[in-house]
């Protein structure tokens, strides 16, 4: 069947984080109704004004009933997809069919995390693989460190092209004043950094941090009266390849090819015609994978794409303007945050790292070990017609 | 066997020093981590072989430990009959196993445990 995916009927008017870094004594549904709360004021809206909820935790099955509970509110139609950190992208894509469906009319999207400041590290939320846990896998850096030194073995990725993207992210990082980590990142301090799982080490890895982001949907005719400068969704695709890593098919193409393949003919762009891309960089690697498995480079030049500060700040595509899971964010599921970051490029209200007219961005999720992959391809009203 | 319990039996077989996979009457693939039907086919013709224990290193890292514990090697080894496992080649340093290496599966006890490693063939 032809894809109906209803192309700009939908935008997001609201996007917000809250908490980025350390935020001790609050619980994860704190601080994720401080990012709704702000995320719905940026709209002009209030928790009273949401008939459509998707919502995960790491830590709860149930998260989107305790959260409607904790708004005070009914929703309608409800989402506790949970596919990992592509989770909010699948939620996104689902909501704009539901709004265009008159399903709902306001759909929060949020999520909160407060895994630093209560445990230090990152929790899990999944059953040890029987067919894994005698190997004692260090999941999940292990699935990402086996992809890297595939795809350094096949294409001849170097350990410095991973550097490029730690040493990218910093400086985006620096130019972001929620991001957890500012301080000035060099190739040399990159190189010496511990390793953790050969090849990746612990400047490959991104951080453990709390932090808590939302964003808020409605349909196109309402977007335009509730925000400035909407970002409409032009596309949204996912795609499940596994579950552990040792099923994945190739290690070096993930779901993003499939998936970004689809969003981006839904929304009619290709790569040239992107501004901004926000990407799932749980690892370096990640980075690479995805940009070839989008288009913007061949499979296997990855590397050689992002070298010479090419997806730094003022290189030839702007790659995790925020400083990414590996500078800004990690609480656990990073999804929403590259989500709130390409509706705030769009918008036009980041600051010192906000890129010139934006018009089209990519805000990807990636879930598991490279498991379940999600693409959004979010555009301005230029885009629209 | 009447009626294949994955995971219990092939542990079982483990126990009596058999690395088993399971394969389709039907199709003729092998499959592993075993299952009660075939991937895509879903074929519920699936009988307990013995492995080969014939492999290649698919992908290999090292997992690092603090001292005086030693590191250790995490691999993906393809089986000579299609699938592929999470393992660990023994018997030469993790740092030493490479991608494309010919390997061979042995059975280890390890925390009273039946396990399958691989070491060079």
């Amino acid at each position: 069947m032809k894809d109906l995916f209803p192309r700009g009927q939908t935008a997001i008017v609201g996007a917000a984080t809250y908490g980025i870094g350390e935020s001790p004594g609050f619980s994860n549904y704190d601080l994720a109704a401080h990012a709704a709360i702000r995320a719905l004021a940026q709209a002009g809206l209030k928790p009273s004004d949401v008939d459509g909820l998707g919502i995960v935790v790491m830590d709860e099955t149930l998260s989107a009933l305790n959260f409607a509970e904790y708004l005070g509110i009914n929703p309608r139609f409800t989402d506790n997809c949970r596919t990992g950190g592509s989770s909010f992208q699948i939620q996104a894509g689902i909501a704009a069919l539901a709004l265009a469906a008159g399903q709902c009319d306001v759909m929060l999207i949020v999520y909160g995390s407060n895994q630093k400041t209560s445990t230090g590290k990152l929790v899990s939320s999944s059953r040890p693989s029987p067919w894994e846990t005698p190997y004692k896998p260090m999941r999940p850096i292990s699935g990402y460190a086996l992809a890297a030194a595939r795809h350094m073995h096949q294409y001849g990725t170097t350990k410095q092209q991973l550097g490029e993207v730690a040493v990218a992210a910093r400086k985006w990082a620096q130019l972001n004043p929620d991001a957890t980590m500012r301080d000035e990142l060099t190739m040399e301090q990159y190189l010496a950094s511990r390793l953790v799982a050969d090849p990746l080490g612990v400047r490959d890895c991104c951080l453990v941090t709390d932090g808590a982001a939302a964003v808020v949907m409605v349909r196109a005719d309402r977007a335009k009266d509730l925000c400035a400068r909407p970002a409409y969704l032009l596309g949204a695709a996912a795609e499940t390849t596994h579950r552990e890593i040792a099923c994945m098919p190739d290690l070096t193409v993930t779901g993003v090819a499939a998936a970004s393949r689809r969003a981006f003919a839904q929304a009619g762009v290709k790569p040239a015609d992107v501004d901004v891309v926000e990407l799932y960089d749980a690892f370096t690697i990640n980075t690479i994978l995805f940009l070839e498995d989008m288009g913007f480079c061949a499979k296997g030049e990855g590397g050689a794409f992002v070298s010479g500060g090419r997806i730094a700040p003022g290189g030839v595509l702007p790659v995790n303007t925020n400083g990414g899971g590996l500078s800004c964010v990690h609480p656990g599921m990073y999804g929403l945050f590259t989500m709130v970051e390409a509706s705030q490029q769009i918008m036009g209200i980041c600051g010192q790292r906000q890129i010139a007219d934006v018009d089209v961005a990519i805000a990807q999720g990636n879930g598991g070990e490279l498991s379940s992959e999600a693409v959004l391809v979010l555009g301005s009203a230029a885009t629209l017609g | 066997m009447s009626e294949i319990k994955p995971e219990i039996d092939f542990f079982a077989f483990l126990e009596q020093g058999r690395f088993m996979i399971q394969r389709s009457r039907s199709s003729g693939s092998y499959v592993y981590y075993p299952r009660v039907a075939e991937p895509r086919t879903g074929a519920m013709d699936l009988e307990w072989v013995e492995a080969s224990g014939q492999g290649t290193v698919y992908s290999t890292i090292v997992v690092r430990q603090k001292p005086p514990t030693p590191n250790y090697n995490v691999a993906l080894i393809d089986l000579a009959e299609g699938p592929r496992m999470m393992s660990r080649v023994d018997g030469l340093p993790p740092e030493q196993v490479k991608i494309g290496m010919k390997v061979r599966a042995k059975i280890v006890r390890e925390n009273d445990k039946a396990v399958v490693v691989f070491e060079p063939a």
